[in-house]
């Protein structure tokens, strides 16, 4: 591909989705079949189109390769603002992601919401959530990249509502929404602060900018954690990961798209995107945030019965990860991690999504619809009744718990060594290392955990265990994609070794300089990891089997007693499971008490100040009017009015006697009349 | 270029006004078909002068100059310019879709209609008139239509709204005379306001009145007057009622258009006549803006009635136009010439005095359509109507996320410019406001929650789908706020030579010392 070949495929990519929300909203339930086949047609070619520039950036092989383009959105003279779009190696990766997990989600759409009261709605709002979130992957500037990403969460929002007669669901859309809202104030002043020393809002002249020392210092940092704060509300970054939970009433597919892949990775991004602008404070604040969200999220996620609750604190953790290793400086572990989270994660969300298909049948089946589908407790020996659900969930657990052969390990192992590095070059940073480790076993445990709820041991309820399915093709397919995807050699071709994550990723997607001066090259950092990466590995090697070990005795075998130690435990153990009661909390010491402020404000506004200060106004005139009248009626009027006109009429009895007829008289008068208008003249 | 286009826009209603004198009582249709044509026409030709405008020039175009009153100097000028054009097209647009949300008046119609004109020359007067004294004229010809529109076609508390509107924007335009009385004798005995604008900023120079700036006295009077029409905070207060009150055509004119005319009379008057004062009391502004923003929010937050929801959300969006406007002195050399923030600030304010215009329009549409059906609009007593009416929620959840400022959406960017202009010089401010992206989104939704999600109210299970007419009137409104917020060049491009003369008026005076 040559010229602007990129961009061009690039806004095919971005449009096609939104040509089929638009087609889905207006004409879709008049469409055979509801118009699913505009939608899946439309992110299949969008699909087609992001494999050709991937593979065109294999075979270009410049890991340096960028091309841009852009066009006046406003012009006022001075105050001018330029939208564009970048195309590099993160961006063609990213869209091939973004793409291939929404191709699967649409097909595995086909099945799983067959016959929903708002299929063609479903569709047109998966169609506007792949546009926006294309638009913030192709984002060059931050004003484009804010834009797309509210419109990614309103999709979330329109997604996660699907089924809004839940009250349940409409709750957690607008939190979703609101959560969001508040990073991206955050966000937003971060924009304004950029702007306000640079004037511009392009990423590369931004770069250039603060390289020539136009902005820095503690205006920079707080810039920096201004739009990280965009990218904690996002991806879900401690304390604002309340709404990602929730976000699991939507339905799974969405869940496995949005809430597990792409969306809340857009967080993880957008720090990747801007890593170059982040001062070394700000890079801490990030580091801290994601290394205790990892752990912090992964044991609320070991409490949890709630399958798709499981893996969406699984999601939040895996997030932290990301954000963590962009924090300590290997940032592109992180994105590498969102490439292989983003397979086995969305796998996993299928997975638990074919589980909770069938369970539901199930159910629906025996007419029982107080049993909640989606509790593990009512599962076990799933394995023999779904045994491609089982063999691509196992995959994917293997993956995402860091074990050889798979993708996971390798990103992780270099998140981990990542920080493992910061903290021998920074002692006083040993926490960082800790949180990820920590987080490591713990993902391995509750993920096999999960595992052997689900699909090992006796079945919970036998009732239904006859009628247990594996999934239909539309469903299995996906599984068998991603799980696929999920395999070391993915990442590490054209090289077969499991053990290092060489390979075109590593060769084509490199760290960038950070253009803030004083922070440590992306060559020192890389150096740093080399040299560390042996320890690494074998400490996460390590965790990840002790994990393992430990929910393969206390699950499958049974040898330690899970209930008995949650009751040995029970304080810290409520906590988890209470998520650490963050939601009454925040309900607690912060809604209501604004609420009530607003209610309080309000009152003011209506009841006191209008009805007393400004009305008061009203009747203090009125009571004025009353005297005034009574003044102008009884003594102007009856008296001084009516008074003059009696004395007239008096005066008149007097004067006539003045009206003599004689000329010489008038004369007189007139003359007098003349010498005072004289005299007052004068004066 | 000689042509009579602004008067006959600003006199078309007229001729529908005496077309309807003519038509017997009964015939509402033949008044109703009238008034749609008289107000169609007058929107052609605002067209019109779009088309013929010269974005090159800052200044006035389209001038008419008559005698008038010799004897005083009052002069019947006409002109419009980058800031009036949006208002004048906003004005047209609305009128004429405000015609047929009237459709339903059934009581004293030819009464109703007369007067729905009238309001129209009055507004339409406003934005086109150069001399104060007609502009003053116009300004007062707009509140008696508005005074019996409201207290005889309005709601239950009909007459206590009227008569509040009536006495609290009296007081305004009482403060207003004084001031442009005080211009007039000050500045060389001229109501002309092109002359008042080269005159009076150097005229008033170092005057002083009972110890007080003279520029600074008249500047209060003017912004008092001004400020009660926005509404600024304190003086927001007849706002919620009016608009409860009113008819819906009523709000929708009310919210359109009648709250920017306050901004356009502080942008016309005293940025462009007074620009010495702009300086000393642009902090004040970002400060009242605010107040707005949240004082707003928190209230709407709190309603239990949607129309005084989206009432209370005007007052919070006319926060961010004045702390924009405040923006203007960021282009002055005490402030390092950031000509780029007092664009996008300035340009901000007049591009959201137009967005929140169709957007508010919107909304109080959709609130009348709500209350047509269900004769309440108590946000607690629906539930779930997004089942039953999935093309009138559809519609509201786009207006309702115009109005939150989503990206995509006109709003958005003007918000956003807002505060883009006003931040290098008022940070703090600027930081405290952007809270409102948060509260604005927070009333929105939860309004949208509790009256379409959840399950169906049973009561609601036969409510009519919005039907084509009302559609007809909310459509134009929602491309335009869709159109201007994908691409707002065209808009940007219409207002930029005219802001920029405002912003070089305020500019330039900066470098006068002892301007009080």
């Amino acid at each position: 591909m040559t010229g602007n070949m990129f961009i061009n495929y690039s806004l095919l990519i971005l449009f096609l989705p939104v040509a089929a929300f638009t087609i889905q909203i207006f004409i879709g339930k008049r469409l055979p079949r509801q118009g699913d086949w505009v939608s899946i047609g439309a992110v299949i070619i969008t699909l087609v189109l992001a494999i050709a520039m991937f593979a065109s950036m294999l075979f270009g092989h410049d890991p340096n390769f960028s091309q841009e383009a852009s066009f006046t959105w406003l012009d006022m003279g001075v105050f001018k603002i330029e939208l564009g779009f970048l195309v590099d190696n993160i961006t063609i990766t990213m869209l091939l992601v973004v793409a291939l997990i929404s191709t699967m989600t649409h097909i595995f759409s086909l099945k799983y919401m067959e016959g929903d009261i708002r299929y063609s709605r479903y569709y047109a709002y998966l169609g506007l959530f792949t546009f926006s979130m294309n638009g913030i992957v192709l984002a060059n500037n931050l004003i484009s990249m804010y834009m797309f990403w509210e419109l990614v969460g309103v999709s979330s929002y329109l997604l996660i509502g699907h089924w809004y007669e839940k009250d349940s669901a409409s709750d957690a859309a607008k939190k979703a929404f609101l959560t969001n809202r508040v990073g991206d104030i955050g966000f937003f002043i971060g924009i304004l602060l950029i702007f306000s020393s640079l004037g511009t809002f392009v990423f590369s002249e931004i770069y250039d900018g603060i390289a020539a020392g136009q902005l820095g210092g503690t205006v920079l940092t707080f810039a920096g954690i201004g739009l990280f704060l965009g990218a904690m509300g996002k991806s879900s970054q401690f304390p604002l990961h309340i709404w990602l939970p929730d976000a699991m009433e939507g339905p799974t597919p969405v869940s496995a798209l949005m809430h597990a892949a792409t969306m809340v990775a857009a967080g993880v991004y957008l720090v990747v995107r801007l890593f170059p602008l982040f001062t070394p404070d700000a890079l801490l604040v990030i580091a801290y945030v994601g290394g205790f969200t990892a752990l912090f999220a992964a044991t609320i996620a070991v409490t949890q019965n709630d399958i798709k609750k499981v893996l969406a604190y699984s999601t939040v953790s895996q997030l932290g990860y990301m954000i963590l290793s962009v924090g300590t400086g290997a940032y592109i572990a992180g994105f590498f991690h969102l490439v292989t989270h983003a397979m086995f994660k969305a796998c996993l969300f299928y997975g638990s999504g074919s589980v909770i298909h069938s369970m539901h049948h199930a159910l629906d089946k025996k007419h029982d619809h107080k049993t909640d589908p989606q509790d593990m407790r009512n599962m076990g020996g799933f394995k023999k009744k779904m045994p491609i659900t089982y063999w691509a969930m196992l995959i994917c657990t293997l993956a995402i718990s860091g074990v050889p052969l798979f993708s996971g390990f390798l990103s992780k192992d270099a998140i981990l060594a990542g920080t493992l590095s910061f903290a021998s070059q920074n002692p006083g940073h040993f926490l960082l290392p800790v949180f990820g480790f920590g987080a490591a076993a713990i993902t391995a445990f509750y993920m096999f955990r999960l595992m052997i709820m689900t699909f090992h041991g006796k079945p919970q309820m036998p009732e239904i265990y006859d009628d247990i399915h594996e999934s239909p093709k539309e469903m299995t397919f996906p599984l068998v994609v991603l799980s696929s995807l999920s395999i070391f050699i993915f990442y590490t071709l054209p090289y077969f070794n499991p053990f290092s994550d060489e390979g075109w990723f590593s060769e084509m997607i490199v760290a960038s300089d950070s253009v803030v001066p004083g922070n440590e090259t992306a060559h020192y950092i890389a150096e740093g990891i080399h040299h560390v990466h042996y320890y690494a590995m074998a400490l996460s090697l390590i965790v990840a089997a002790l994990g393992i070990f430990l929910s393969w005795t206390m699950y499958f075998k049974k040898k330690i007693s899970a209930d008995g130690w949650a009751k040995k435990l029970k304080p810290i153990y409520n906590l988890s499971f209470n998520k650490y009661f963050f939601d009454e909390n925040y309900n607690q010491y912060l809604y209501q008490p604004f609420l009530k402020l607003s209610n309080l404000v309000a009152y003011i506004d209506w009841d006191l100040y209008d009805k007393y200060f400004i009305n008061g106004f009203g009747r203090v005139t009125k009571l004025f009017s009353f005297f005034t009248g009574r003044l102008d009626y009884d003594g102007l009027d009856q008296t001084i009015i009516d008074g003059i006109g009696r004395s007239t009429r008096r005066a008149g009895g007097v004067l006539k006697y003045l009206q003599t007829g004689r000329l010489q008289s008038y004369l007189l008068f007139a003359l007098l009349g003349v010498i005072l208008l004289v005299l007052f003249q004068s004066f | 270029m000689e042509t009579n286009i602004l008067s006959w826009i600003i006199w078309i209603p007229l001729l529908g006004m005496a077309a309807i004198a003519f038509v017997p009582r009964g015939k509402t249709k033949a008044i109703k078909i009238i008034t749609a044509v008289a107000t169609g026409v007058q929107f052609l030709a605002t067209l019109g002068l779009l088309s013929q405008f010269d974005l090159s020039t800052g200044g006035f175009q389209f001038m008419e100059r008559a005698t008038w009153i010799p004897s005083f100097n009052i002069t019947y000028i006409l002109g419009v310019d980058g800031l009036s054009l949006p208002m004048v097209i906003l004005t047209g647009l609305l009128f004429f879709l405000s015609t047929f949300v009237s459709w339903n008046i059934n009581r004293a119609v030819k009464g109703y209609f007369s007067l729905f004109l009238l309001l129209d020359i009055g507004i339409m007067g406003v934005f086109l008139s150069l001399d104060f004294f007609l502009f003053y004229v116009f300004w007062e010809v707009m509140l008696l239509p508005m005074f019996f529109l409201i207290g005889m076609w309005g709601g239950p508390q009909r007459e206590y709204a009227a008569i509040k509107f009536f006495l609290y924007t009296l007081v305004g335009s009482v403060l207003m005379l004084i001031a442009i009385l005080a211009l007039y004798f000050t500045c060389g005995r001229t109501f002309d306001m092109l002359l008042l604008m080269e005159t009076a900023p150097t005229a008033l120079n170092g005057v002083m009145w009972w110890g007080m700036s003279a520029i600074k006295v008249i500047w209060v009077l003017l912004f008092i007057g001004f400020a009660i029409k926005v509404p600024v905070f304190p003086f927001h207060t007849w706002l919620p009622l009016a608009h409860v009150e009113a008819p819906t055509a009523i709000s929708v004119i009310l919210a359109g258009i009648l709250l920017k005319l306050g901004i356009y009379g502080m942008l016309r008057i005293n940025y462009s006549m007074l620009p010495g004062a702009v300086w000393w009391f642009a902090g004040a502004l970002a400060v009242l803006g605010l107040i707005n923003v949240i004082w707003g929010a928190m209230c709407a937050l709190a309603q239990k009635d949607l129309k005084k929801l989206v009432a209370y959300s005007s007052v919070n969006h006319m926060g961010y136009i004045l702390i924009g406007m405040s923006a203007v002195i960021a282009a002055g050399a005490a402030n390092g010439n950031n000509v780029l923030a007092a664009q996008a600030g300035l340009g901000g304010a007049v591009f959201l005095m137009f967005n929140h215009g169709t957007i508010s329009a919107m909304l109080f549409i959709l609130v009348g359509v709500i209350y047509e059906r269900a004769h309440h609009r108590d946000i607690e007593g629906f539930g779930g109507l997004a089942t039953r009416m999935p093309i009138y929620s559809g519609i509201v959840a786009l207006a309702f996320f115009a109005g939150l400022g989503l990206p995509g959406f006109s709003g958005f960017i003007s918000e956003a410019m807002c505060f883009i202009g006003a931040f290098p010089v008022f940070k703090g401010i600027v930081i405290a406001s952007t809270i409102g992206i948060l509260l604005n989104a927070t009333y929105f939704l939860w309004a949208f929650q509790r009256i379409f999600l959840g399950t169906l109210n049973e009561k609601y299970k036969d409510l009519p789908e919005i039907n084509r007419m009302e559609l007809f009137t909310v459509i134009p409104l929602a491309v335009i706020t869709l159109f201007l917020g994908i691409y707002p060049k065209p808009f940007l491009d219409l207002i930029s030579s005219t802001m920029n003369v405002i912003i070089d008026t305020v500019a330039n005076v900066s470098s006068f010392a002892g301007v009080f």
